[in-house]
């Protein structure tokens, strides 16, 4: 496996059983996501594509086979140790934007800083740092039912960059939203990739996906290409076949 | 990473200050049931001081002579001391004074209840023959006039010394003093005011009218006493007076005619009767502490499967299982605790209310440990919502719709 690499996953299974039958949500996967990528994972419904996506972010387990984080193997990871990273190294934007309700801007923002020392005051000013960020400068005590879809989003992005993350897990991120809002929103995760950060996107939506400067397609539980800038990636050329 | 309690009870209070309403109708339960343990404790300590301080006033020294055998435990079997077999006289008490040489004096006291009347109005109140000793030994001195004396007595004169209620009832704001009282047709005069004692669980101490023995025997042709004090010397082994007692009674009465009670026994038969009422009260306003308890585990359970996003997104951004488990322990606790506080607060309050009515004494160790009970009932049922919740995975909570 590639040693540089920010995260990488050996061999990777996700097995749910539902009565009889056993289905691999992800079925064997050998993957690299380095420092600096922007990468879009596509697929149908139910290829696997936001599996890969939890496991790749320790947000889940798998079932076998080694997710290894900087360097690190995370396979025997206590629940308090995957917490820290999830709290330090990744931020999360999701579909559903999952913002506390009846909570201000500001308070949702600072959510992931509440889990560590930070003091109040400098959550506060960082807050309000990573909303003016995100255009929101305006609006830090309207609550999510205050603020459009777009808004909302920005939000959250706010809040996935707050402990200053490594990697952006952003799981179809524009579904919910306007093609104008969606078109912001990929317009901020592009500025993030350019600020030095890793991007992982995952997608239905092609033109969603071209913004990624590597694109992995999913099938069945299956990486069936892997291309950069429209080119055959080529550690999917290396991939073992079972 | 190390657990920020400070963080942890911040988000407790949030989430307990978003669901406003839920959090109040929750404490409610508390509330009622730590105030019902407050309040019934309370009356029930308020009378055992009560009962305790009146014997207290009555002084250790002082012994009960009653006809009858009298049984408190199981007063069924021997029968209350009736009429029929009532063979205590006036003389007993007098032997008794005499010849007990432990006893300084003795109390005979025939009461009954009677409609006294003046000039048209009526009242229904109790009437004491006693001796002129009664005002020594049960400390009750008259605010004006005089008690009536041991030439009185001796002579069966129809005097009488009023309670302020009496007083008050027949007379207003007239003089009393010099008036005439008829009681079942007798005419009594007044000489003296009894220095007010107060009312205490509904029974008005000052409701009653006190006359010479003598007197009271001769209207109603009664020979018997209804009881009488015996007055031991301060020094005297009252195991001893009681001895002597026995022994001068003994001579003209059968041993079950006739029974002496040691005011202290009569304390502790007391304080052992309210004592298994208070318990047995504060036992049943304790289920109303437990029900409140099982509304609380309720509402967390309801509130964690309600939560259960917002608790895989918590996990997501850095939340560890036992920062969660904290957050809803916290949660639980200060809702408990919180409902103690007010339950206490409001139960006292009560209390000093019904005072006016009734003896209400809150004792600290009562509030102690409804405060402490309920903080643990908290603890005892939020652990299992809170480790629920702990024990969600992130992502399938993040997907629970």
């Amino acid at each position: 496996m590639d040693s540089n690499a920010l995260i990488s996953l050996n061999h990777v299974f996700k097995t749910y059983t539902l009565g009889d039958s056993t289905i691999h949500a992800i079925n064997d996967i050998d993957l690299s996501i380095h420092k600096r990528e922007f990468v879009a994972i596509i697929g149908p419904s139910g290829s696997g594509k936001s599996t890969l996506m939890h496991v790749s972010s320790l947000l889940d387990n798998p079932s076998s086979g080694k997710v290894t984080f900087e360097g690190q193997d995370t396979t025997d990871f206590t629940e308090e140790q995957l917490a820290v990273v999830r709290n330090r190294k990744v931020g999360f934007v999701f579909q559903q934007f999952n913002l506390l309700p009846r909570t201000s801007a500001l308070e949702n923002v600072q959510l992931p800083l509440l889990y560590t020392n930070t003091l109040r005051s400098e959550r506060i000013s960082r807050a309000q740092a990573m909303l003016e960020k995100v255009g929101l400068g305006q609006r830090l005590k309207n609550t999510p039912s205050q603020l459009s879809g777009g808004q909302q989003q920005r939000v959250a992005i706010a809040r996935a960059l707050i402990n200053n993350p490594e990697v952006i897990f952003a799981d179809e991120p524009t579904g919910n939203l306007d093609t104008k809002s969606g078109e912001e929103i990929m317009n901020i995760l592009s500025g993030l990739h350019r600020e030095g950060r890793s991007v992982v996107l995952v997608t239905h939506e092609t033109e969603v996906a071209s913004v990624a400067k590597r694109v992995i397609s999913m099938r069945d539980g299956k990486v069936v290409s892997d291309e950069r800038d429209g080119k055959k990636y080529r550690a999917l050329t290396k991939r073992k076949s079972r | 990473m190390r657990l920020n309690l400070r963080n942890v009870s911040r988000v407790a209070i949030r989430a307990l200050i978003t669901n406003k309403t839920r959090s109040v109708l929750t404490t409610l339960g508390i509330i009622i049931g730590v105030m019902a343990v407050i309040l019934l404790v309370s009356i029930g300590s308020g009378l055992e001081k009560l009962i305790t301080q009146q014997f207290e006033d009555l002084g250790t020294n002082l012994l009960f002579v009653m006809p009858g055998k009298f049984q408190f435990r199981d007063s069924r079997e021997g029968g209350p001391p009736g009429v029929a077999t009532n063979k205590l006289t006036l003389k007993d008490a007098e032997n008794v004074a005499r010849k007990a040489p432990a006893i300084i004096e003795t109390l005979p006291i025939v009461n009954t209840t009677a409609t006294v009347t003046f000039r048209g109005k009526e009242t229904s109140t109790f009437i004491f023959g006693t001796t002129e000793n009664y005002a020594k030994v049960r400390n009750s001195p008259v605010k004006s006039g005089r008690w009536f004396a041991k030439k009185d007595v001796d002579s069966g004169k129809r005097v009488a010394v009023a309670g302020t209620t009496v007083v008050e009832n027949l007379f207003g704001n007239r003089d009393p003093l010099g008036q005439k009282v008829g009681i079942a047709g007798q005419k009594y005069l007044i000489v003296g005011i009894l220095t007010s004692k107060g009312a205490n669980i509904g029974n008005d101490q000052d409701d009653q009218l006190i006359v010479p023995i003598t007197a009271l025997q001769r209207q109603f042709n009664i020979d018997k006493l209804t009881y009488f004090y015996a007055q031991a010397d301060q020094n005297a082994d009252l195991d001893k007076a009681i001895e002597q007692i026995k022994k001068v009674l003994g001579k003209r009465l059968k041993e079950d005619e006739f029974s002496v009670l040691n005011s202290k026994e009569l304390l502790s038969t007391f304080q052992s009767i309210l004592g298994t009422i208070t318990a047995a009260l504060g036992g049943i306003a304790a289920i109303s502490l437990l029900v409140g308890g099982i509304g609380i585990m309720n509402i967390m359970l309801v509130s964690v499967t309600e939560r259960t996003r917002e608790i895989g997104l918590r996990k997501a951004v850095g939340a560890t299982p036992r920062t969660i488990l904290f957050q809803f322990l916290i949660e639980a606790v200060i809702l408990s605790s919180l409902g103690g506080l007010i339950g206490t607060a409001v139960g006292m309050g009560i209390g000093l209310v019904a005072n006016q009515f009734l003896p209400v004494h809150t004792p600290l160790w009562a509030v102690l440990v409804a405060f402490g009970v309920s903080a643990a009932v908290g603890i005892i049922f939020g652990v299992y919502p809170a480790r629920r919740a702990a024990k969600l995975s992130p992502i399938e909570a993040l997907r629970y719709e």
